[in-house]
């Protein structure tokens, strides 16, 4: 069974970062699990905590008013969740619900800030990753908006 | 008589291969809100329908008109055409009204085909975008009807909605299957919905394929396969590995009218499926 920091160092978002980076990351994360149905957040939740997910999957879903909630993304192994513990004021912009029983890794936000500011090549190296994995669902969303399936012709 | 590309279009063509042959409907499926998949058979006596996977018939309705429509059945059953149609225009539309026992014409099958046999002993990553599900399913046929001649075969599919996805029968007994990875993501999607949501490219990153010995099929709308395309490539697929099925207005069906034209290609007599590596320059070009 893996440790979180043989887990953490072969995640692949992780891939290449230095050992004693690794180290620090480690002392911020803890095991969670989420039953389905459960939500791991909410909007205007704060910012807390993200998370490496091991298995399971998770939406992202935009609450509207008398209609329910729209999942815009889902998320399952290997992704990464949350950016928002980077970015002040630290605060949650969607709701996040539990479709499978999930496993995940969780890192405290608030920690690792505090790390990264300490070591700034810890924080540069973990902006890089972060910035890539930004783009990553920047493009993704900019393709969803393009409704590219167009609509039928009535 | 030239194209630009020099190329001599075949004046031999006579007026025999546009004359089609009436087939009768057979059993009409709807498989969405606005498509359809027909089954067609003789009239009379034995036919064989011949065809290879990524090919397509032009479809004439009496009084209305022509379309292409690419065939979406199993290349082992020739005793039957088996065609998905998604009502965009008049033609379609008219199609979707007539009644089993009704009469439709048929020309074809035409254009080149996806390079089964090349794949052979690699990987396949399979990967549709709504209607784009119907020409590769020929594709999905074969290569199950041939299982032991491919290693992994990854199927990926991406639509709108989740009322958008077309086979839904047979996408879930594929999802059965422990010799076929199969991937379904839809663009949006209500709390009802258990399965992914986002792009269809997402799904590139999760997917396991040997990127030195694989080959990719795409068809969908053109913005799908190049987003894709540039995800497999990110993945060290090379472009000459990934195969496309383009689409412009096809008229003749036989390279004769130049409709289709595609800077010096015919779309419907040296494409529909291209090897992505020969057309992904003309397919950022903004002219055609």
């Amino acid at each position: 069974m893996k440790n979180l920091e043989s887990y953490l160092a072969e995640h692949p978002f992780l891939r290449g970062m230095d050992k004693k980076h690794i180290e620090l990351i480690v002392g911020c994360a803890k095991n969670v699990r989420i039953n389905p149905g459960e939500y791991l957040f909410h909007e205007g939740d704060e910012a807390d905590l993200f998370y490496f997910i091991r298995d399971g999957r998770l939406a992202m879903e935009v609450f509207r008013p008398q209609k329910g909630g729209i999942i815009f993304q889902t998320l399952g192994h290997n992704d990464v969740l949350g950016w928002s513990w980077l970015v002040a004021p630290y605060v949650r912009h969607f709701d996040c619900r539990a479709i499978e029983v999930t496993r995940a890794i969780a890192l405290d936000g608030n920690c690792l800030r505090k790390k990264c500011d300490d070591d700034h090549e810890l924080g540069y190296d973990m902006m890089k990753r972060f910035v890539n994995l930004m783009e990553d669902e920047l493009m993704a969303l900019r393709l969803q908006l393009l409704d590219i399936y167009d609509a039928p012709i009535k | 008589m030239h194209l630009s590309n020099n190329k001599p279009i075949d004046t031999q063509i006579t007026s025999a291969a546009f004359t089609p042959e009436m087939l009768v409907i057979k059993r009409v499926r709807k498989e969405t809100e606005d498509t359809f998949t027909i089954e067609l058979v003789a009239e009379t006596g034995e036919t064989s329908f011949k065809f290879k996977p990524g090919q397509f018939n032009m479809l004439y309705v009496h009084g209305c008109g022509e379309v292409p429509i690419s065939i979406s059945g199993n290349p082992n059953r020739t005793d039957k055409l088996v065609h998905t149609i998604r009502m965009v225009g008049a033609v379609t539309r008219a199609i979707r009204r007539l009644k089993i026992g009704d009469m439709l014409g048929v020309r074809g099958p035409y254009g080149s085909h996806w390079p089964i046999e090349k794949a052979e002993g690699k990987d396949i990553v399979v990967v549709a975008g709504g209607i784009g599900l119907a020409p590769l399913r020929p594709i999905v046929y074969h290569m199950l009807n041939n299982r032991e001649r491919y290693k992994r075969i990854s199927i990926l599919y991406g639509t709108r909605m989740p009322s958008d996805i077309i086979f839904l029968k047979e996408l879930e007994s594929l999802r059965g299957r422990f010799d076929v990875d199969l991937y379904v993501t839809v663009d949006r999607a209500d709390k009802t919905w258990m399965g992914n949501v986002g792009v269809v490219t997402t799904l590139i990153k999760k997917t396991n394929f040997d990127p030195s010995n694989t080959t990719a099929f795409l068809c969908g709308p053109e913005i799908m396969m190049r987003y894709t395309a540039i995800a497999l490539q990110q993945q060290e697929l090379a472009p000459e590995n990934i195969y496309v099925s383009l689409e412009r207005n096809m008229k003749c069906g036989v390279g004769l009218c130049g409709h289709c034209q595609y800077t010096g290609k015919i779309i419907c007599k040296d494409g529909p499926v291209f090897n992505y590596d020969s057309v992904k320059d003309l397919i950022k070009k903004r002219e055609i």
